[in-house]
């Protein structure tokens, strides 16, 4: 039975520096290959729509006729599941984090 | 891991017996769940004893409605697994010992997992 | 004497999810409770309809959000068992670390919130801030904390490289000295002592009778740990479940910080006996059968029925889910205890209310 077991771990972190990250003045350490957003490179995609078929929630859709791509951010779940299936490449997850919106509209490309 | 398993049926009349057969022999209980087959429903009981797994299946016609005699006077526990099918398939289970009539899951459609008549 | 009804959530500080307790307490005593469920049914079951089978394992993934990789792994395993695929070993060990990496996220969340519960914020924050060197390992190896995304039938998605394993071992052995300093505080200061020892008991056999899962059955004396069954890795690194006989709260706080260490070091055995090989198979076709596939979470023993008739969509899933069985404990062990204790108790089955209600 001990009475002060908790006083080492106490010292401990009152003298080193805090674990906590001093936000907003230090910036976010970013760990490579983690899933963030999508980045859609245009210039090679031939608009199969495989990736419109993959999506689980939906959120890319693909207009042939019109030559667009769409994505709904806030439908996306960062899976990778187009990036594995495109065929040429097109897509890519990078280690930024979609910016917080105030409305659902969809990015065109 | 991929052991064969089986699900031997057997009747409404004949399931508690075995039941508590498997409660005297020291099985656990480790769930109870329902699916809708076609016209049938089919209620399967699964215990462990030590890892090996053994089921029973009851099949119930999804006109009805449904009846099945409760064993929570043998698994006590098993009241949960009641008041789920009965939530979700419209099951009518006899002398429940804990019985929520109807409000264990608050769910817009009443008995969404019932069959539908087509 | 007269009794007052107090209800006893959704909403609780100490709660992690929401349930509803209808407690009926005699001056400070609990005499009986009526738990209610319901508030986060989002009718997941049903989803199969929608979804095909290979689309399928991203919702199984986030039926809930601790205990999220066991749920997509054991969803793969019945699907794999129903199909005879036979997935590469390279995966099978794969499989193996991320699930261990996993209960240990979930056990030291879980001590952060049963130090919260009887107000010891102090070492809320420590566990939490191991936990946070856990979850950036699991970042580095399947890009996010939580949902890690990594499985998928016939194997796992991702790879890790040797280099990424030596770094991993470098950081398992500063988590581990770190979670050595507290659990010597879990288990041996007074006043957490005088919070856990003799509240909330579960007898041997009422534990049995009353179908209980996981470290609540094994802190009652019964040693059965799904683990045993062999699936993943675990029939090339055979393990011993962790049993403490007195069954109360201080026995379920002393089994799951043991089993810390215990899965550090089948992440090392793992790491250690690692093959070379390919990490997925193709899976092509779609399921025919049913099957009941068993594995062990961190709150016990999960069991996945899935029925399928040959079409793309499944015909039956049914999630078993280890919180719902150990429900009727908390049913149990509730009457008797005094006001004060029921967080603690509530706590101590682990609840993951998301995970009962799918």
């Amino acid at each position: 039975m001990s009475y002060f077991g908790m006083t080492k771990l106490t010292l401990k972190s009152a003298l080193r520096r805090p674990a906590t990250r001093g936000y907003p003045l230090e910036a976010r350490r970013i760990i490579p290959d983690s899933r963030g957003l999508l980045v859609f490179a245009k210039a090679n995609c031939v608009f199969c729509s495989v990736c419109r078929k993959k999506c689980p929630t939906g959120a890319i859709g693909v207009n042939r006729n019109q030559k667009k791509w769409t994505i709904d951010r806030l439908r996306c779940i960062s899976c990778g599941y187009c990036v594995e299936s495109c065929p040429k490449q097109c897509l890519s997850l990078s280690t930024e984090i979609a910016a917080p919106t105030v409305t659902k509209d969809r990015d065109t490309y | 891991m991929n052991e064969e398993q089986s699900f031997p049926p057997i009747s409404v009349e004949g399931l508690l017996a075995k039941v508590c057969e498997f409660r005297d022999q020291g099985w656990r209980l480790v769930q109870i769940g329902a699916a809708a087959v076609g016209d049938a429903i089919e209620v399967t009981y699964s215990f462990d004893l030590g890892g090996r797994l053994s089921n029973l299946r009851v099949s119930l016609p999804a006109e009805g409605p449904p009846r099945i005699p409760s064993v929570s006077s043998v698994y006590p526990c098993s009241f949960l697994y009641e008041n789920e099918m009965h939530d979700l398939f419209r099951i009518q289970v006899d002398g429940m010992a804990v019985d929520f009539k109807g409000k264990f899951y608050r769910t817009t459609v009443p008995f969404p997992f019932a069959p539908r008549k087509s | 004497m007269p009794r007052t009804l107090i209800p006893f959530g959704p909403q609780h500080p100490v709660l992690p999810e929401p349930i509803h307790l209808e407690l009926a307490v005699e001056d400070e005593k609990v005499v009986d409770v009526i738990p209610t469920i319901g508030f986060v049914h989002r009718g997941l079951e049903k989803l199969v309809e929608r979804k095909d089978f290979q689309e399928f394992v991203y919702v199984a993934e986030r039926i809930c959000g601790i205990c999220s990789f066991i749920h997509g792994q054991t969803y793969c395993q019945a699907i794999e068992t129903i199909m005879k695929v036979d997935v590469p070993p390279r995966a099978r060990y794969l499989r193996t670390i991320w699930g261990e990496l996993s209960r240990l996220h979930s056990h030291l969340l879980w001590l952060g919130l049963l130090a919260d519960s009887f107000g010891f914020e102090s070492l809320f924050m420590h566990s939490w801030r191991i936990r946070e060197k856990v979850l950036d390992i699991i970042e580095a190896t399947t890009g996010g904390r939580v949902i890690f995304g990594s499985c998928k039938i016939g194997g796992v998605r991702r790879d890790i490289d040797p280099a990424a394993f030596q770094t991993m071992l470098a950081q398992l052995n500063e988590i581990e000295k770190d979670m050595r300093e507290i659990v010597e505080v879990f288990l041996n200061d007074s006043t957490v002592k005088e919070r856990l020892v003799g509240v909330g008991i579960l007898t041997k056999g009422e534990a049995h009778a009353l179908g209980c899962v996981g470290p609540t059955l094994r802190a009652s004396g019964i040693a059965q740990d799904m683990r045993q069954l062999g699936y993943a890795a675990f029939d090339e690194i055979p393990i011993e479940p962790i049993t403490r006989p007195e069954g109360d709260s201080h026995a379920r706080c002393s089994v799951r910080c043991a089993e810390l260490f215990q899965s550090v070091d089948i992440i090392r055995r793992a790491i250690a006996r690692i093959p070379a090989g390919e990490i997925a198979v193709k899976v092509t076709g779609n399921p025919n059968g049913e099957y009941l596939a068993r594995t062990e979470q961190p709150r016990g023993e999960v069991a996945y029925y899935i029925k399928a008739n040959g079409a793309k969509n499944l015909q039956r899933f049914r999630v078993r889910t280890p919180t719902f069985a150990n429900l009727p404990a908390l049913v149990k062990m509730l009457p008797g205890c005094s006001l004060a204790d029921v967080p603690i108790i509530v706590l101590t089955i682990d609840p993951c209310i998301s995970c009962t209600e799918r």
